[in-house]
């Protein structure tokens, strides 16, 4: 882009093209990992995965949302008929929303490359907005007027509480290190050496947590279909729950993403690997990282809710705090580099 | 201890090497309406009524085959021949010959009851309609047409899937399905004691 470009383009201007396009990458991106996810689930059981649309399947993405959209949306008679309807975008905005501080690439000077926005407390942000999404699933649960999406929502609520506490302390260690929360400087900060490395134990902690946080098997006890019917989206049909679908795979991606700014280094290449742009690392990390849930989705069966708990609270968090703890003494020996 | 096995990190391991390796396995699907899967040699499908060389009706309208189904699938009045059009080389053919096929179970009982072997079994098995009165089929559909021949012998039918039904899959059989046939007893003696009529 040319930098003189600025000059004559308002800035926000310059936010609205780039949020415009960010969208639109990230909504194909949920509509394919989808597809991927049915693919891949396919392989690993043995079938060819969905490939009747078009070639390989390529057009499943279309055919579902078709179909999404022309179903009846249907509101229990029980339900909170405002809350009900209003669950579903809680949900999807708050999973759009991080998207506007997450660097995708290393920003150029006029700020027309990079994250929509680079805020200095980004990953608070993006933590922050993850916390309100857990409400459109809880309220979802709620306002259904129907037991098992209440089941379900009780659940979301106890496994946000107990999950969302270690997935911060594993983080604060890449933050101790980074010595800041600005997601760019927290990048810039894993040129050298990838924040997976000293940080390992924080980065499993991470990635098991995330997976609890989006709700994904083994630990999608809030949906449980089989024992929840369809967890806190029992009642809901049609577009509405196309939404909590879409919101639950950006936060795949979102977690994905900051699995691979906190500790995968980023846009950073592998040493040597230079020549390919920044941006196709950090999406190929990010690939990786979501082929890794759906790995895990096929290969373990959903946990039971008590040892759901109790690994969060009697295994994850004192590890997480001694993780967080000894990071913490050993770059204070070391000054505050690390 | 459940504990114990949370930490069975070989486990764990185990268990993704597993998934993943199944990844890249060859997948057993045989994609259905673009490629069809073999079946048995004497897989009992569609009726078919059979014709002498000469264009001749095999069928006598014997009723023997309604009598012998379990079913009670099969409806045959049979009639005179008049001379001047004989319409099979016995006394009598079938006026009207009709199989309901969604009653019928696919036993055979009324390929072997036939003694002018007229009612056989094809391969065929696509026969979905939308309307039930579409599955009883009469003389028209089931009677093999003049110009195609006298029809599939009961105990040569082709193994495979005949070939207006289209592609076979490549999917190989663990065991070659028509020698196995030809070593049964059954099929020893089917292939020993033809019928007298049949040719």
């Amino acid at each position: 882009m040319d930098a003189t470009l600025t000059q004559y383009v308002p800035l926000w201007l310059i936010v609205l093209i780039k949020s415009a396009i960010v969208l639109l990458v990230v909504v194909t991106t949920f509509a394919y990992s989808m597809l991927f996810e049915r693919k891949v689930m396919g392989w690993m059981q043995l079938r060819p995965g969905p490939n009747r649309t078009g070639p390989w399947g390529l057009m499943q993405p279309a055919a579902d949302a078709v179909k999404m959209m022309f179903k009846e949306d249907l509101t229990p008679e029980t339900a909170d008929p405002l809350i009900y309807k209003l669950a579903p975008f809680i949900s999807l905005i708050t999973a759009m929303g991080v998207f506007a501080v997450i660097p995708f690439a290393e920003p150029t000077g006029d700020g027309w490359f990079g994250a929509i926005g680079d805020v200095n407390a980004g990953i608070l942000f993006l933590f922050a907005l993850s916390s309100i999404g857990v409400y459109g699933i809880s309220l979802a649960g709620w306002a259904s007027g129907s037991k098992f999406p209440l089941l379900g929502s009780v659940r979301s609520t106890a496994q946000m509480i107990s999950y969302e506490l270690s997935m911060s302390m594993s983080v604060i260690g890449v933050l101790i290190l980074a010595g800041s929360t600005s997601l760019m400087t927290i990048v810039h900060q894993q040129a050298r050496i990838w924040f997976i490395v000293p940080q390992i134990v924080g980065f499993v902690i991470y990635v098991i947590t995330a997976v609890a946080e989006t709700n994904r098997a083994p630990f999608d006890l809030v949906e449980a279909e089989t024992e929840l019917v369809g967890g806190f989206h029992t009642e809901y049909s049609g577009l509405r729950f196309g939404l909590f679908f879409i919101a639950e795979y950006l936060n795949m991606i979102t977690v994905s993403c900051i699995a691979t700014l906190l500790f995968l280094g980023g846009w950073n290449p592998l040493f040597g690997l230079g020549f390919i742009p920044g941006i196709v690392w950090f999406l190929a990390k990010a690939a990786l990282f979501l082929f890794f849930y759906i790995w895990l989705r096929t290969t373990l069966p959903r946990i039971r809710y008590d040892r759901l708990m109790d690994f969060g609270w009697k295994v994850l968090l004192p590890v997480a705090t001694l993780n967080l703890v000894v990071t913490a003494v050993v770059i204070s020996f070391l000054g505050s580099q690390g | 201890m459940a504990r114990k096995n949370l930490f069975n990190v070989l486990a764990l391991v185990r268990g993704f090497t597993t998934t993943l390796s199944y990844a890249f396995k060859k997948k057993p699907t045989i994609e259905y309406p673009t490629i069809k899967k073999q079946h048995a040699p004497r897989f009992h499908g569609l009726h078919e009524l059979r014709r002498y060389a000469d264009g001749k009706e095999r069928c006598i309208g014997c009723e023997l085959c309604s009598i012998a189904c379990p079913a009670n699938a099969i409806t045959v009045i049979g009639a005179e021949n008049a001379p001047a059009d004989r319409r099979s080389p016995g006394e009598r053919y079938a006026a009207r010959y009709e199989i309901d096929e969604l009653r019928c179970i696919f036993c055979g009982l009324c390929e072997e009851a036939c003694p002018t072997d007229a009612i056989v079994l094809t391969p065929r098995f696509e026969m979905a309609d939308y309307r039930r009165g579409a599955f009883v089929y009469a003389k028209d559909r089931l009677l093999v047409a003049p110009d195609e021949g006298v029809g599939t012998p009961p105990d040569e039918r082709p193994g495979g899937i005949p070939a207006d039904l289209g592609l076979v899959s490549n999917v190989k059989s663990t065991v070659d399905i028509t020698a196995g046939y030809e070593a049964t007893a059954r099929g020893k003696y089917l292939k020993d004691h033809r019928r007298g009529l049949a040719g």
